[in-house]
């Protein structure tokens, strides 16, 4: 079996990944440093996002309001600590970004432009039209290609932690190009792999967001945090789940039900007014949005589409002008893949799956409870996000946190001894694994058993949950997950087998699915997110809390509580539009 | 469903066969349907073996592109209806060695993106305290379009540059080496051209402009190219009537 050895070892080549491996690179230039990504690092979900980041940059704005409207945001579940670093370094990430050469928007006189957003109450987005995360994604990129040391391991698939003596030392992964196992021996791993919305029917995600890095770290005994806490986005084309950006609603565009409506004043968020107003009406919150749509549908006043429900997103009313110069993606999108023109028509949407508030349970460094393994982005829950994430405060994240963890790994692998001796009897193990599953003939196909997990998530852990629903959910994840054990492939090729990634990320999603429903089960209360109509309520006494599911083989995985971090703003009400 | 469409792929599976061959599959013809859709109809329903890349399924990743009807488009932004009533003919980007199925080699890419320094050179930093490089948005303009690259490789594919001579930088790159010379933060330009211009595949571009015309993102990189011999032509004038002038 072939083995390398770095010093660090950082699983996905998105935002995270690449913010961590400049982190490295440029503070610690004698590291060796490992990218390893299924994908090209370019190819890396964080390209889709699309309307912004926010870090405080105008005078008037304050450090103290973003960090409030984060926290109310994600209904006083956030880390407040964690909240008050992040909001601290958010600007000088941005900062930096903008020296490596992102092409953020510009007002007149050549500063960086700032965009409203949903559920801030200043204007703090930084965007770069409304492709912002792909010119991040490609800035990183090129930024990380003149550090020449950095080594890029593309299209490799990792599918095991390698953990011994208590810490994590590498990972086993599997070349695609030509189906060789290697052992990729680190004294410090980072995990960045993103989310995992594919475990949903209906979303906004690429087909690679699988929650590879949360089934890696769970699998090795570390807790995912706050599972239970799912974004639906309230504006997804209905057949493809593509991304309508929140920036379309920041820029004027109304929500209209099947009367030409602005329902949302129904639903305590403010009243209609015809421009824009920060923490009102379609600039609330996404939970709330989406939650509106639900009850919506239920009175019967939403449009009746080809592919279920839907809503109408109206922003003819700004013009072409204003549409081209500052969503022109949203025009492109709508054209292409809708058959629409939002200038002149209104553009049929409905809340997908989006964004996965929970993640590998970290510190503020991106530390797991795993000595050595480290987590950032959408993978990881720090929490800064709570039971709902605010739109634009994802992309810093992956700064922010991608270049802590980055350095806090770094100094962990200068200080750490030698690799253990037995590490590679693991990754041998693990190669007999992977040999026998390309063989496996047992007679379930993988699409048939994605697709019913998709089905049994979107049924039973959607907008609102209740406890029997939850059950005949968690029953049905565990019968597939039985069944995931006697796949068959069609192919048993070592040559570029996506067949083989596919099943592997379907044992992923499965193994995440599962820690999700049964986070849902246990915290009987509603807040952000997480919405029970058997527990209106959010319930403080009780749930103030994190939950930590951690896996037991074979059962349900057992639910743990960690008190929240309330540093300065006690737990209140959620006030929009009033 | 009524309705079904023949997708013609082109199959290479190197454990097995030495030579590609041919394989036809009926898949539905739905109206909002794109080629990926079809391709993953045939993956999840009839044929767990094919293989091809894709992820985001909305133009941006740019992982998806494939030849279709002999021309390099994305396939997820392909409507099989469009196509009706097929055969669709689907293929592997045309001057990639081809890895397997429709996947193609894309590692020579990787390295010609930084062969050209793809990223921002400056004589003397800014410290990150004294805030940001201001840039109006006409300066901004200057080099946006360039930015747009998704590196789908479809300019490649249409390049009859790039089949000939592989040594040939390429026009995504030429491109993105323009988009941080036009850059008013860069100061790198000067580093890049005497970089482009050691591969001569570049003078032998016409102003055929294949490239521009298949890329998705209105990159324009003929255009590129084209500014590109207008710089290096003047820079070697300069050389000729100013020998101890500055650059």
């Amino acid at each position: 079996m072939e083995t390398a050895s770095y010093d660090i070892l950082i699983i996905g080549g998105g935002g995270a990944g690449l913010r961590a491996a400049i982190a490295v690179a440029e503070d610690h230039p004698g590291a060796s440093v490992a990218v390893v990504s299924k994908v090209y690092p370019m190819r890396s979900h964080t390209v889709s996002a699309e309307g912004g980041a926010a870090a405080v940059i105008r005078p008037g704005d304050s450090l103290d309001a973003h960090a409030y409207d984060t926290v109310s945001g994600g209904d006083w579940l956030c880390d407040q600590d964690a909240v008050e670093l992040f909001v601290r370094e958010a600007p000088e990430e941005m900062l930096r970004l903008e020296h490596w050469g992102c092409p953020w928007s510009r007002t007149a006189d050549g500063h960086v432009a700032v965009r409203p957003f949903g559920g801030m109450k200043n204007e703090r987005t930084w965007f770069a039209a409304d492709k912002t995360g792909f010119h991040m994604l490609h800035t990183l990129y090129q930024t990380t290609l003149k550090h020449s040391p950095l080594a890029f391991l593309d299209e490799w698939f990792v599918t095991r932690l390698l953990v011994e003596d208590g810490r994590c030392q590498g990972a086993v992964a599997i070349e695609l190009a030509t189906g060789r196992i290697g052992a990729l021996l680190a004294k410090a791993v980072i995990l960045t792999t993103g989310g995992c919305g594919r475990v949903f029917a209906y979303t906004t995600n690429a087909n690679i967001k699988t929650g590879d890095g949360m089934a890696l770290a769970y699998r090795a005994g570390v807790p995912l945090k706050d599972m239970e806490f799912i974004q639906y986005h309230p504006t997804g084309l209905p057949f493809t789940g593509i991304l309508i950006t929140e920036a379309a609603r920041a820029e004027g565009g109304f929500l209209l039900n099947k009367d030409g409506y602005r329902y949302l004043q129904d639903y305590d968020l403010g009243k209609p007014e015809p421009k824009p107003v920060l923490r009102s009406m379609e600039l609330g919150p996404r939970d709330r949005l989406s939650q509106a749509f639900v009850k919506e549908m239920e009175k019967g006043r939403t449009i009746k589409g080809v592919y279920g429900e839907v809503v109408h997103l109206d922003v003819r009313h700004l013009g072409e002008t204003v549409i081209d110069a500052k969503l022109p993606f949203v025009r492109e999108l709508c054209r292409k893949y809708e058959n629409i023109d939002p200038v002149h028509e209104m553009i049929p949407v409905r809340p997908v799956v989006h964004y996965m508030m929970g993640g590998v349970h970290t510190d503020n460094d991106g530390a797991t409870p795993l000595a050595g393994l480290y987590a950032a982005g959408e993978v990881a829950c720090v929490s800064i996000n709570g039971s709902n994430r605010l739109g634009s405060n994802s992309l810093t994240e992956l700064l922010v946190f991608g270049a802590r963890a980055g350095a806090a790994a770094a100094r962990y692998a200068a200080e750490t001894p030698p690799l253990s001796s037995s590490i590679l009897a693991q990754a041998l193990e693990e190669e007999r694994r992977l040999e026998e599953l390309r063989r496996a003939a047992g007679g379930e196909r993988v699409a048939t058993l994605r697709t019913a997990m998709q089905q049994a998530m979107e049924g039973g852990a959607g907008i609102y949950r209740d406890e029997p629903g939850l059950r005949v959910t968690a029953a049905r994840i565990g019968e597939l997950r039985q069944r995931c054990g006697r796949i068959s492939l069609d192919d048993r090729s070592l040559t570029f087998n996506t067949e083989l990634v596919a099943v592997l990320e379907l044992s992923n999603m499965l193994d995440v699915a599962e820690a999700m429903i049964h986070s849902g089960l246990e915290r009987r209360e509603s807040r952000g997110a997480h919405q029970r109509t058997d527990y209106p309520r959010r319930d403080d006494e009780r749930f103030l809390a994190h939950s930590l599911a951690f896996r037991r083989e074979g059962g349900a995985p057992r639910i743990e509580y960690l008190p929240v971090a309330i540093t300065r703003w006690p737990p209140g009400e959620r006030v929009y539009g009033r | 469903m009524a309705e079904t469409i023949s997708l013609q792929v082109q199959r290479y599976r190197p454990e097995q066969e030495a030579e590609p061959t041919w394989q036809s599959y009926e898949v539905p013809l739905r109206r909002d349907w794109m080629v990926l859709d079809g391709l993953n109809h045939v993956k999840d329903e009839l044929d767990g073996t094919l293989s091809y890349r894709w992820a985001c399924r909305m133009g941006v990743c740019g992982s998806c592109g494939m030849m279709v009807n002999g021309k390099p488009v994305l396939t997820c932004a392909t409507y099989l209806s469009a196509l009706a009533p097929g055969p669709i003919k689907i293929e592997p980007l045309r001057g990639f060695p081809v890895v397997r199925d429709l996947v193609i080699d894309q590692s020579d890419f990787v390295e010609k993106l930084r062969s050209v320094k793809p990223w921002i050179v400056r004589d003397e930093d800014k410290p990150l305290a004294e805030g940001e490089y201001l840039q109006t948005p006409e300066e901004l303009a200057e080099y946006k379009p360039y930015s747009m690259c998704i590196n789908c490789l479809l300019c490649y594919a249409a390049c009859p540059i790039y089949a000939l001579e592989p040594g040939f930088v390429g026009p995504a790159a030429i491109a993105l080496a323009q988009r941080y010379n036009l850059d008013s933060r860069d100061d790198g330009e000067a580093d890049r051209l005497e970089i482009l211009s050691r591969h001569d595949g570049i003078w032998a571009c016409t102003f055929v402009g294949e490239c521009s015309a298949v890329c998705p993102k209105g990159v324009d990189p003929a255009g590129a190219i084209q500014r590109y011999k207008v710089s290096a032509a003047a820079g070697w004038w300069r050389s000729v009537l100013m020998p101890w002038g500055t650059r």
